[in-house]
């Protein structure tokens, strides 16, 4: 009795087949297997393949015909469907033959762990039969049918008869056809055959960009774990499908049906009014240093290799092995300025970041493994940074990481233990050879090709290293008007500094684009929330397959039907992708059909997936906060992809974890506030006018509050730049700008007294030096812009003799009269900077000295200048200066901090004493003049305690975060800029006022600002007012009401962390979402066998 | 049978949640015996959670915050840690080994030491069998 089926407008004949007493239609040629499968009936299998060609070979897939056909067992892979066709896949002859055929296969391969999965499946312990030692193949045959298939090649085939059956190329012989693409091994249940025994051809394969070439990677894959968006990309240099018309096999395998062989690149165009080129750099190729041995020896790897190497998720998982033989290295030597500050390959620059992740990457290697010694070979340690000083001092004095100051000339590999001899010069001149198990080359960062092209295309000059060239004090400026850049394109830089700039080209770009903003956003619109939904708990379940992801090892109808019988569940059901569209319009049909007021999709996890099905139940007039997800593929099927069954009994018990939670949610409402659109900046130096500037120009009033008279701060001290600008005449457009903008009110010689309120609602007093009121301002940010102050020398005869001056003093005497009668100068470095009272470099005074023994040299080429150092820290394209210097004839002495120069007057002349370690002698200079690097330093006490901001050891504001939060203040609405912040070069302090002005524009420009949602509550009834809740607090989200004296909390300051909650001693607070009880339900139902 | 010591776990969302899905998304393998219950941070497990698992019959709780320094709320694993190390010592009174307690930092890379860290557990709460409460509730 067959019938007809209209699909697509065919009609399509169907016949009635019965599996397991079920009946079904199938199509007439449909395999038994297959219409089992559309029937949820399981049956095992183990040569078959949906992407190959049915074959029959295991015997695994037996079932038993009853009626229909000819009474027996069939192969239900190729046995195809007839009318009336009667199976049973679960009787005892079924059963007994399966192991049996069980048994045989185990025989031929008894360790391989698929067979031993399969062999518990069917409850086969062991096998009685004799160990075939001939070969590992259980012949299933599908390797033959790969290569000749889906690959078109035919390399395999199956030779000899009976026992001596094997699989093999032809004549057993390595093929000269086979194109080594591995597909035979990948598809080999029992790892029994290895593409090296079959291709002629050395097999290359695919090295990971990510693992930086230690780890291979399929032609299908996702490129790094934290990819976005995070899903597989197809090779398509390499696809055999898209180069050769083979394979294919993804297409056939993918539930989904989510692999397009056609897709095409599409040309697109976009109207825009400003572009931020951000391409990034590239690091240095080791290889072309070739005296190093990167590529010829195996263990020197490179620093980004080391990386990977020390990381939890990188090719050994963490532990420190070397690539020659696997073992733990002790003796690991990293050599810095692999490709920076090097000549013979025209890298001119210094690359900025190697010093520090070196000494980050010997720490690391430490702490993973105590008794490695590391050994870090530089040039100069540029430990410029904020905070970096103090790291490297911990590294060497603490942590036992040797520093040795030389250039390694050549690393020679040993043959037998293939450790490795670095031949150096140390730096008393003598040439020394050490041995080491492990080499690490601190490659430097190159501009990449394809910015140079992007470059071109964008009409933006390069510098003469090809990095972006930059004309003026804005960093983020190119030579093009309204094409910005960002990030290491513009020159070799730290993480901070990238994430600044990403800030400042982005407030550039917004200064342009004000006038447009957010007129090409629309805002989504929402059904009114079903008041009524929030009474009864009538939880629905939505239980995923995630096509084989977690169906193929969750029982997944076994779940769906355990939850229908939960309490307050009045609806379950399952989905293929519960996060495809079809899926997500049944979830919103469901909530109105079945009136259901708590949804449970279990599923993927969370963090990617509850904001998409928060929303749909919202659009179905549901809060989004009545949803709670059970994580069954990451937590469970993944996890336990080889027991099925505990798979499933887990599965159910975290739904069930899920639904004892949501039948407790309730509705969060999430409150908003108004904000006030004003700025408030503090200080008007370099930091602060620009900042003040970018607000103004981006369309805010800004308050800009100087203490001094003068607008300017330390910029009004500098007199001619590095590179040939006029801080003087910027200086000048900057106070023009600022005076004549009507959004920028100055409050000149002005303190402030007070500061009140929060994000978004601020109140301060000002106090005018010359006025008795207080001025009341009203703002809804703060840019902290404050400034640090110069140091004032106590060493080295300062303010004893003239002729000992600041390089502050030397510049003032330059551009005044030409430094006129400097003949013989002597610079100290590090004066207040380095030294038991300042723990960290102030990073300009190196360039400043560089600048400024120029000047004397442009001003008098016979003028004699030394420098004496530490260390040079000219980083990034500064270096080039360095150079420049070194080339006209200034003289850098270095000097130990133990050994200080000693600076002394007879008779009216100066005279400095040092120990030149390259001599190994005192030597002595007779100067005109000595010149002290002074250094910088934070006077902000009274103002931290004024704001409440902390400050670090060195007195320097602290940001939220050292590396990705730099412009923020862990309080919301604070912002940081300049000084303040660290020492800083004009261009950099340029850079954060910029990147702080437009972090304070993220909370401008919005009307209103939202809370968080999960935030705690308060039963003030209960409350005694002790306390306990504002010390657990990190944000200052919570204070005594006065009135009450109870505890409020501050919803738009708190960030939901719940630790308030728990620090309540009488139970009164709760966290929303995260109530004590729902979590005690959790902890029950998790305990509920 | 032999015995399947049950864990309740109780999560960081930025942190050890995260490293939970790693674990997942690489496929590690790991014993079933852990249930995870996700809080936004270290500093909001409330000891009375850890009680409560272990009064209820849990063999062991695991408690998985962000590496020191590292948290997302600036301090609260270590607010964890204080209340982790008094709970210890009062459930070390009444008879609960603190062993059966673990407060592991586990960060979002870290996917194999998640799995790791289960394996252990798993391993030595076998090795000190069932707690001591399951039985004495059990009237």
């Amino acid at each position: 009795m067959s019938s007809e089926n209209e699909q697509n407008g065919i009609k399509t004949q169907s016949i009635p087949i019965t599996i397991n007493r079920k009946k079904l239609q199938v199509p007439p040629g449909e395999t038994i297997l297959n219409a089992a499968k559309g029937a949820e009936i399981d049956i095992p299998t183990l040569c078959h393949n949906s992407a190959l060609s049915p074959y029959g070979a295991c015997r695994i897939c037996l079932v038993e015909i009853i009626e229909g056909g000819k009474p027996g067992l069939v192969a239900a892979c190729h046995y195809k469907a007839r009318e009336g066709l009667v199976i049973e896949t679960d009787t005892p002859a079924v059963r007994k033959t399966r192991r049996m055929m069980m048994e045989l296969l185990l025989a031929r391969n008894p360790e391989s762990q698929t067979l031993k999965d399969l062999a518990k499946q069917l409850e086969v312990s062991e096998s009685r039969i004799r160990r075939n030692e001939h070969d590992d193949c259980i012949l299933c045959g599908l390797c033959v049918r790969m290569c000749r298939e889906r690959m078109g090649q035919n390399v395999l085939s199956f030779a000899f008869r009976g026992d001596k059956r094997t699989v093999s190329p032809a004549f057993d012989r390595t093929s000269p056809v086979c194109i080594g693409c591995g597909a035979c091994e990948f598809i080999c249940p029992t790892n029994a055959i290895f593409p090296k025994d079959i291709c002629q051809k050395p097999l290359v394969p695919i090295l990971s960009d990510f693992e930086a070439g230690l780890g291979k990677r399929p032609v299908v894959n996702i490129l790094y774990p934290q990819a976005v968006p995070n899903v597989p990309t197809i090779d398509k240099e390499r696809c055999l499908h898209l180069t050769s018309d083979a394979c294919g096999i993804c297409e056939t395998v993918c539930q989904a049906e989510a692999i397009s062989f056609n897709q095409k690149a599409e040309m697109r165009e976009l109207d825009v009014g400003a572009v931020i080129l951000c391409p990034g750099f590239e690091v240095f190729d080791a290889a072309i240093r070739s005296e190093y041995g990167f590529g010829i020896y195996d263990n020197v790897v490179t620093s980004r290799q080391f990386e990977r190497i020390l990381s939890a998720s990188g090719p050994s998982q963490g532990e420190i092995i070397r690539p020659s033989d696997g073992k733990q290295p002790k003796k690991i030597a990293f050599i810095s300025c692999v490709g920076s500050r090097d000549q013979t390959c025209g890298n001119l620059y210094c690359s900025s970041v190697c010093c520090m992740y070196s000494t980050k990457e010997a720490l690391i290697a430490k702490e993973h493994q105590s008794d490695i010694e590391p050994t870090i070979f530089y040039m100069d340690m540029r430990a410029f940074g904020k905070g970096f000083e103090r790291y490297f001092e911990g590294a060497r004095d603490r942590h036992g990481i040797r520093y040795e100051r030389c250039l390694a000339s050549r690393v020679m590999e040993r043959q037998r233990t293939k450790n490795l001899l670095i031949r150096y010069r140390n730096e008393a001149g003598r040439f020394l050879e050490e041995e080491f198990d492990l080499v690490v080359l601190a490659v430097g960062i190159t501009p990449s090709p394809q910015a140079k092209s992007m470059a071109k295309m964008f009409g933006v000059e390069l510098n003469a290293h090809g990095f972006c060239r930059k004309v003026s004090f804005s960093p983020t400026e190119t030579t093009a008007p309204g094409i910005f850049v960002s990030g290491a394109f513009g020159d070799p830089k730290d993480i901070p500094e990238t994430v600044i700039e990403a800030s400042a080209a982005a407030a550039q770009a917004s200064e342009l684009l004000a006038s447009k903003r957010g007129t090409l956003t629309t805002e989504k619109t929402y059904p009114d929330e079903n008041p009524f939904m929030v009474e009864e708990p009538r939880v629905g379940v939505f239980v995923c397959r995630c096509g084989r992801n977690i169906g193929g090892v969750v029982d997944v109808p076994a779940v769906v039907e355990y939850v229908r019988d939960l309490p307050h569940v009045v609806f379950a059901d399952e989905s293929l992708y519960t996060c495809s569209q079809d899926a997500l319009e049944k979830i919103k049909s469901d909530i109105q059909t079945h009136n259901l007021t708590r949804v449970v999709v279990a599923s993927c996890t969370p963090t990617t997936h509850a904001s998409l099905f928060r929303d749909t139940i919202r659009e179905a007039g549901l809060n989004p906060y009545l949803f709670e997800m059970a994580s069954i593929r990451e937590h469970v099927s993944w996890v336990h992809m080889n027991q099925p069954q505990e798979a499933t009994k887990k599965a159910k018990h975290v739904v069930t974890m899920a639904v004892s939670k949501a039948s407790l949610l309730q509705p969060i409402r999430i409150n908003s506030f108004d904000i006030n659109k004003d700025g408030l900046v503090l200080g008007a130096g370099l930091a602060g006018m620009t900042s003040a500037l970018s607000l103004a120009e981006q369309g805010f009033n800004v308050h800009l509050v100087e203490k001094t008279e003068n607008l300017g701060g330390h910029l009004a001290h500098i007199r001619f730049a590095i590179d040939g600008k006029d801080p003087g005449e910027y200086l000048n457009s900057l106070v023009k700008g600022v005076e004549e903008n009507e959004r920028i009110t100055v409050y000149s010689g002005t303190d402030v007294k007070e500061v009140s309120g929060y994000l978004g609602n601020y109140k301060s007093l000002l106090k005018k030096s010359d006025e008795e009121n207080d001025i009341e301002i009203r703002h809804g940010i703060i840019i902290l812009a404050t400034g640090a102050k110069e140091y004032q020398p106590r060493e080295y005869l300062y303010g004893q003799n003239n002729m000992v001056m600041t390089q502050t003093e030397l510049e003032e005497s330059l551009s005044r009269d030409g430094g006129a009668g400097l003949r013989d100068v002597v610079m100290i470095q590090c004066v207040g900077s380095r030294d038991e009272e300042h723990s960290y470099c102030s990073r300009i005074c190196c360039s400043q000295a560089v600048k400024n023994a120029l000047k004397i040299k442009e001003l008098n080429p016979e003028a004699n200048v030394t420098v004496l150092y530490r260390d040079i820290r000219t980083y990034g394209t500064k270096e080039e200066y360095y150079l420049k210097a070194r080339k006209s004839g200034v003289l850098f002495v270095r000097y130990e901090p133990e050994n200080k120069p000693v600076v002394t007057e007879t008779g009216g002349r100066l005279q400095v004493e040092v120990r030149d370690l390259v001599l190994g002698k005192n030597v002595r200079f007779a100067p005109d003049c000595v010149v002290l690097s002074t250094g910088i330093y934070g006077d902000n006490e009274h103002l931290s305690q004024l704001l409440k901001l902390p400050l670090t050891e060195d007195g320097f504001f602290m940001e939220a975060h050292a590396k990705i939060r730099p412009l923020d203040f862990t309080a919301e609405g604070v912002f940081l800029a300049g000084l303040a912040h660290s020492p800083r070069t004009m261009e950099e302090a340029v850079a954060q006022a910029k990147g702080a002005a437009i972090r304070a524009v993220t909370i401008l420009s919005k009307d209103r600002i939202l809370a968080k949602a999960e935030i705690p509550v308060v039963n003030a009834k209960w409350c005694s007012g002790c306390g306990n809740c504002i010390a657990a607090c990190p944000y200052d989200a919570r204070k005594i009401n006065p009135e009450t004296e109870t505890a409020d909390v501050i919803e738009v300051l708190c960030q939901a962390c719940g630790a308030c909650s728990v620090a309540c001693h009488s139970g009164v607070s709760e966290q929303k979402g995260f109530e004590k009880r729902k979590i005690m339900a959790q902890i029950d139902s998790a305990l509920t066998e | 049978m032999e015995f399947e010591p049950k864990i309740i776990a109780f999560v960081c969302n930025w942190c050890t949640y995260a490293a939970a899905d790693l674990a997942g998304t690489s496929r590690i393998q790991y014993p079933p015996n852990i249930r995870l219950i996700r809080l936004m941070c270290s500093s909001a497990v409330d000891p009375i959670y850890i009680m409560k698992s272990i009064l209820n019959g849990a063999d062991g709780v695991l408690i998985g915050g962000c590496h020191p320094g590292d948290c997302h709320y600036q301090n609260g694993n270590y607010k964890a840690r204080r209340r982790v190390t008094i709970l210890k010592s009062i459930l070390t009174s009444i008879g609960v080994p603190e062993e059966r307690i673990w407060l592991r930092w586990i960060s979002a890379s870290e996917g194999k030491k998640f799995a790791d860290t289960v394996t252990d557990m798993v391993g030595r709460l076998r090795e000190m069998g069932p707690s001591p409460f399951k039985s004495m509730w059990e009237i």
